[in-house]
């Protein structure tokens, strides 16, 4: 059992340069992170500001270049794959493009049953992994009996991504990685998914990192906001404290960016 | 009396596929838009704004097909006109559209002064390249953008630019009406409040009469437009005055589109995001009552079978529901007390 003095996953002075030479591109510079258990936190930055980067390190798709990384107080160590699986047991992950994240070959059932057997289900009887996956669907209202024998591009962007959080449902990771979950997908659906995540969470009592560009959602899902700007963290604090009073030039700048509804949109300052 | 630029008189158009299937993704659309409007469409993915654009001009290429309607154009009634005589006559000069992924509709072999020469050469067959250039230069200086663009390819700019310098070229030919689809939902919050600055210029310089805004992002049409049009599987639902469609909406469908809306300011994290359960009817056998019925929390037996109209609501707003306006009222100050 961890406690809450002691963070679930941290990094310290991660660093990850990618090129040499003049080509030389420090894409996160010196980041150090806390995330403790139940949070929700916010990455949120502009376009090639590295938040995708130090998404992928955290999941180890990628290895830093210099610094550590800390899973439940211990040195994460992913060097062999059967460490690596290991490791995503606990942490997972929800992309931006909902139709390049699935295998096209594979129909939604494969999906899905090989979620129940990375959790150890694979001995369990076929009418039980049957009631697990309708479950997993039901939650997230979609109907299990219509995907069976379908192939993920017969679905929409919203049910792909719908189809993403019953992954999650069945595999209960302690830790999910959400970079730009709805930013591909419109309003309307946007909002039922956010609904669906937050409901999981409360469900599993998940730890959420929510990458985006997007503040309002920040705003919106997170316990914890971090501002991103050229690879390195200008400001964070709790959500009310960056969104509603910021101090750094570059989140007043960013919020000043964004289409207001209450308040009246500044277009004079570009 | 401002004069109508755009007037659209329910107007139909369908898709074939390949497999001889009717989709019926626009379904009598009447829209107006008057002389220094402009116009928001909004909507879910899938319910028919883009082809909305595209029939507007009388781009009628397969699979999409022309069924029934008018459509007039500053004057212009263009309805039945074949898409190559309209390509020449009317595009650019009335009408002119900014595509969806405008950032890929430059040619990455061609300078942008090169395309720019093409699209003016195509409509003018005397003009000089050294007019051309002038003309673009000057056009490039109004609208903030630097001359030395023209004598770029496309890969040497950002996409911020990339999608300024396509608004600009839709312009040079001064028309009347411009269509934007989408012009900003690839770039981040920097660039896209650059590209509004820059539509907004060109209304208020006066170099286009009137735009056609589509997008989803709601808290942006907001700002941009003067008034909102909300679609649903290929109908209007509800039109009126942004202000009031955004903070007041009267169909069911466009209170829940408004309620997914997120902004960072005070107050709004409490505020609980409604979803609209369900999805879209499928256009082919398109529902035979309400086409909403299906999503509907007020739904009764009648919508099922009831073909609804437009439904005239004062200050020229509309809306497409069966149940009267102070009736739906009622049942959202009911649920709002109920929270």
């Amino acid at each position: 059992m961890t406690t809450l003095t002691q963070p679930l996953l941290s990094a310290r002075g991660v660093t990850k340069v990618f090129g040499f030479g003049r080509q030389k591109n420090t894409a996160v510079d010196n980041v150090d992170l806390d995330l403790y258990e139940g949070e929700v936190i916010s990455i949120v930055g502009e376009s090639g500001s590295g938040k995708t980067t130090i998404s992928k390190i955290l999941l180890g798709l990628l290895t830093e270049t210099s610094g550590e990384i800390y899973f439940q107080g211990a040195k994460r160590d992913i060097r062999s794959h059967a460490k690596k699986q290991e490791y995503w047991k606990n942490i997972q992950a929800i992309f931006q493009d909902p139709f390049s994240s699935y295998n096209i070959f594979n129909k939604i059932d494969s999906v899905l049953l090989d979620c129940i057997n990375m959790r150890g289900g694979r001995s369990l009887p076929r009418e039980k992994k049957v009631e697990m996956m309708s479950e997993a669907c039901s939650f997230v209202n979609l109907k299990f009996e219509e995907l069976t024998n379908k192939y993920p591009f017969e679905l929409s962007g919203g049910q792909m991504q719908r189809l993403m959080i019953a992954r999650i449902f069945l595999l209960k990771p302690k830790i999910l990685l959400a970079d730009e979950p709805t930013s591909m997908i419109d309003a309307c659906s946007r909002a039922t998914i956010l609904d669906e995540l937050m409901h999981l969470r409360r469900e599993i009592g998940m730890t959420i990192i929510f990458i985006t560009h997007d503040i309002g959602l920040a705003y919106y899902v997170s316990d914890k906001v971090y501002i991103m700007e050229k690879g390195k963290f200008v400001e964070s604090g709790s959500a009310d404290s960056v969104i509603l009073h910021p101090k750094e030039p570059y989140t007043r700048r960013l919020l000043n960016d964004v289409p207001k509804i209450y308040e009246e949109w500044d277009l004079t300052t570009v | 009396m401002a004069n109508t630029m755009l007037e659209v008189k329910e107007l139909s158009t369908k898709y074939i596929t390949r497999f001889r299937e009717d989709v019926y993704a626009v379904d009598r659309v009447s829209l107006a838009v008057k002389e220094g409007r402009s116009l928001g469409i909004a909507g879910e993915s899938g319910c028919g704004k883009s082809t909305l654009a595209l029939s507007l001009m009388g781009y009628y290429f397969p699979p999409l097909h022309y069924t029934s309607g008018e459509i007039i154009i500053n004057g212009k009634n263009i309805s039945g006109m074949k898409p190559d005589d309209v390509r020449k006559s009317i595009l650019g000069r009335e009408i002119a559209y900014i595509p969806q992924a405008a950032m890929n509709a430059l040619n990455p072999t061609r300078k942008i002064i090169h395309f720019i020469e093409d699209v003016i050469m195509e409509h003018e067959v005397y003009a000089t390249k050294k007019d051309i250039y002038e003309r673009a230069k000057k056009l490039f200086e109004t609208l903030g953008l630097p001359a030395e663009v023209l004598q770029k390819y496309p890969v040497e700019l950002s996409g911020g630019m990339k999608q300024r310098t396509v608004i600009a070229i839709s312009v040079l030919l001064l028309p009347k009406v411009l269509i934007a689809d989408e012009p900003s939902s690839a770039l981040d919050v920097t660039s896209q409040k650059m590209v509004i600055k820059m539509l907004r210029h060109l209304m208020e310089a006066g170099m286009i009469s009137s735009m056609i805004f589509i997008t989803h992002e709601l808290p942006l049409l907001y700002n941009v437009v003067d008034d909102i049009m909300v679609m649903y599987a290929g109908q209007i639902v509800e039109t009126g005055a942004s202000r009031e469609m955004v903070f007041d909406p009267i169909h069911p469908y466009s209170k829940g589109l408004m309620g997914s809306i997120i902004v960072p300011e005070q107050g709004l994290r409490d505020v609980k995001l409604t979803a609209i359960p369900g999805v879209p009817p499928n256009l082919k056998k398109p529902p035979a009552g309400c086409r909403f019925a299906e999503r509907c929390r007020f739904v009764r037996p009648e919508c099922l079978v009831t073909n609804v109209s437009l439904r005239q609501a004062g200050d020229g707003r509309a809306y497409r529901c069966i149940l009267p306006e102070a009736e739906l009222r009622e049942a959202y100050a009911r649920e709002e007390h109920k929270k």
